[in-house]
């Protein structure tokens, strides 16, 4: 790899604890002017858990890139130092498509990380290698998502208790959910619900005016939580995260109920320390109760089955890598080829002009095809086989004997 | 030579039984080798069917043995309606397991064999075919039900990984085999009209008996759903009615 070369440097959450992360990090406006500012091609990546510049240009690259993230690191500049990490060329793209795969996050194959790769990507100053080191890193990305298992399995509670409600149910579209309180919690819980397709039906708090606030949000019914128990006979889903102490469902309140749902299931996910719900709703017929423990047991499980997977995705992104560094090796003896093909045109030309008198229009265009397909079959195989060459390393070699055997260039060094 | 073809179907689906098995331990080549099984095996299968009813002056699956080899036919192939598509792959571990050994008992009874028969008539095939594409329905409606009863245990004891095989809904395994069981009731009513349409008095034996309490129980079961019976219920009746169908019905068959 010659040609161009490709720097990162980058600080992350292996090395680099929030409060360093934090002064790094930048939103995406930010990130579009700093790789604007950087000459050359640049592209900045800005996450909760990275903040990483890859650059091309000449060899002051790097310093460039540390220069720019320890300013911006402030009065952390020296623990900055210790957590960078600098890539280049095929260790850099490589470390991008681990990126973009999720390979390199704290949860292994999280599917947001390849959004955010892409909107680095459009906010960035691309050309054409930064373009064809994305586009191929999000195309990474995709093929470990479609062709590994890795980010099936929830992450977290409240994607547990989604995916749980997906196995009761199937498609989430059309599904009512009730929350039980109107903290952090159960709106998350209800975010992740929302993006599968549920309705949050009902919002029931202590405080009525909280539960109205959040209720206006979702676009819910606010109920006291007195009142939730008639509720229950039109929801599938009840999603508990009060502060209060006691339960505030019973197994009878949820019995009585259960005659007038006819069979349907009713899944309850209880969030909250203390419980909410009476553990004995889950002894009810079609009623399947799960606490935080129980999601906490299904997060950590699952997660076992995502770095089982990642070992597939590695061996995924390890091909993408590859053949990323044989076009890269490639740009070495593109040069050489036109070079040649021009020198190939240029003498079919200055002959076809020397004879150009002697022959009639359609004898011209007649031998001007023929000669085009001979010289376009003279160069067939060198081209082929000097980009082989490249992909094996030995790419300037061949370019040079080709450059020499023709003498390419010569006519430029002599002007 | 048509006959050997019972050989590559019997091992396909043997090997279908056994890669399902390794489905559970998560999503993955298991999964696409049994599903691959299935079809090959399936394939043969119908190639050996051709080739039964291309030698066969008429019906070819008279006798029981034969009847077997085309029930289990019928099975495999309503099973890849929904057994090609990911989420359902693990009714497989269901099915094959079971197509598996009926197929090897109707080659040990002679059902897979290719020869010329006796000319039946039209009506036999007609009631035979209509009841056997019946009782298919209703053992992939079973397996549905094993499979609900299965995971709903599993999501009651909170196993931790509930999410990692991947199991169809249990709504959905609820609700299809309540429509499987329609359609077979519509089957096997059919085929026993056609069959009551050649009967003579003093026909009536204990089978057929047997077959109208099996019409009674899952007539039942559609009924009792439609006033709350689903979920744990209705699977466990369907698995009744099964049984009816499954011992029942072929003791009394060869009793009478």
């Amino acid at each position: 790899m010659s040609s161009s070369v490709l720097t990162l440097v980058g600080v992350s959450h292996h090395r680099a604890p929030i409060e360093l992360r934090e002064r790094v990090a930048l939103d995406a406006d930010a990130c579009r002017t700093l790789a604007r500012q950087l000459d050359g091609e640049a592209v900045v990546l800005s996450t909760c858990n990275r903040t990483e510049l890859y650059l091309v240009r000449d060899e002051v690259a790097e310093e460039i890139a540390v220069e720019t993230l320890t300013t911006l690191a402030g009065d952390r500049a020296e623990d900055l130092s210790a957590a960078l990490y600098r890539h280049r060329d095929e260790a850099a793209a490589l470390h991008l498509f681990r990126v973009a795969a999720g390979l390199d996050s704290l949860v292994p194959g999280e599917g947001e990380i390849l959004g955010q790769v892409r909107n680095a990507f459009e906010a960035g100053s691309a050309g054409p290698f930064l373009s064809r080191l994305f586009r191929q890193a999000l195309h990474a990305g995709r093929r470990v998502r479609l062709e590994t298992a890795i980010n099936e399995s929830p992450a977290s509670v409240p994607s547990a208790a989604a995916a749980l409600a997906q196995q009761v149910f199937g498609e989430l579209a059309d599904r009512r959910v009730l929350l039980l309180g109107a903290g952090k919690m159960s709106e998350a819980t209800a975010r992740n619900l929302i993006s599968r397709g549920a309705e949050i039906a009902v919002v029931a708090n202590r405080t009525l005016a909280h539960g109205e606030d959040l209720a206006r949000k979702l676009g819910a019914q606010a109920l006291e939580l007195d009142a939730v128990a008639a509720a229950l006979e039109h929801v599938d889903v009840v999603v508990s995260a009060t502060s209060g102490s006691g339960h505030v469902l019973s197994r009878d309140a949820v019995a009585a109920v259960l005659r007038a749902r006819k069979g349907r299931p009713l899944l309850f996910v209880d969030l909250a320390v203390p419980r909410d719900l009476d553990p004995a709703i889950n002894e009810l017929e079609s009623c399947f109760l799960y606490d935080v423990d129980d999601l906490e047991a299904v997060v950590i499980e699952t997660l076992s089955g995502r770095r089982g997977e990642a070992a597939h995705a590695e061996r995924l992104v390890a091909e993408e890598a590859e053949r990323f560094r044989e076009w890269h090796s490639s740009l070495d003896v593109v040069p050489t080829i036109a070079s040649l093909r021009a020198l190939a045109e240029e003498i079919t030309d200055s002959e076809l002009a020397k004879a150009g008198g002697r022959l009639s229009e359609r004898e011209r265009r007649h031998v001007e095809a023929v000669t085009s397909q001979i010289m376009a079959k003279l160069l067939h195989l060198p081209t082929i086989r000097m980009k082989e060459a490249a992909a094996a390393a030995g790419g300037v070699i061949y370019a040079d004997v080709v450059r020499h055997l023709f003498g390419l260039g010569e006519e430029e060094r002599r002007r | 030579m048509a006959e050997l073809l019972v050989v590559p179907a019997l091992l396909a689906y043997g090997e279908a039984a056994f890669a399902y098995a390794g489905e559970l331990r998560g999503p993955g080549l298991a999964g696409r080798l049994a599903t691959w099984g299935v079809r090959l095996g399936w394939l043969a299968q119908t190639a050996l069917l051709a080739g039964q009813a291309a030698s066969a002056e008429g019906f070819p699956w008279g006798t029981w043995a034969g009847s077997l080899n085309l029930f289990v036919w019928l099975v495999v192939g309503a099973y890849l309606i929904w057994g090609c598509t990911p989420r359902y792959r693990l009714l497989g571990l269901t099915v094959m397991p079971v197509a598996a050994a009926l197929l090897a008992v109707a080659w040990a009874g002679g059902g897979t064999a290719v020869e010329e028969g006796e000319r039946s008539g039209a009506v036999l095939a007609a009631h035979v075919a209509l009841m056997l594409a019946g009782f298919a329905g209703l053992t992939l409606a079973a397996a549905m039900a094993a499979l609900y009863l299965w995971q709903e245990r599993r999501l009651k004891r909170h196993e931790r990984g509930v999410l990692k095989v991947r199991v169809p809904p249990l709504e959905a395994l609820d609700r299809l085999a309540a429509r499987s069981v329609l359609a077979s009731l519509v089957l096997l009513t059919l085929g026993i009209g056609v069959g009551a349409a050649s009967f003579e008095r003093g026909d009536f034996d204990a089978a057929m008996a047997v077959t109208l309490a099996v019409l009674a129980v899952y007539a039942t079961l559609l009924v009792l759903r439609h006033e709350g019976w689903r979920g744990r219920r209705a699977a466990l009746l369907n698995l009744v009615g099964f049984a009816l169908v499954a011992i029942v019905l072929p003791l009394t068959h060869f009793a009478s």
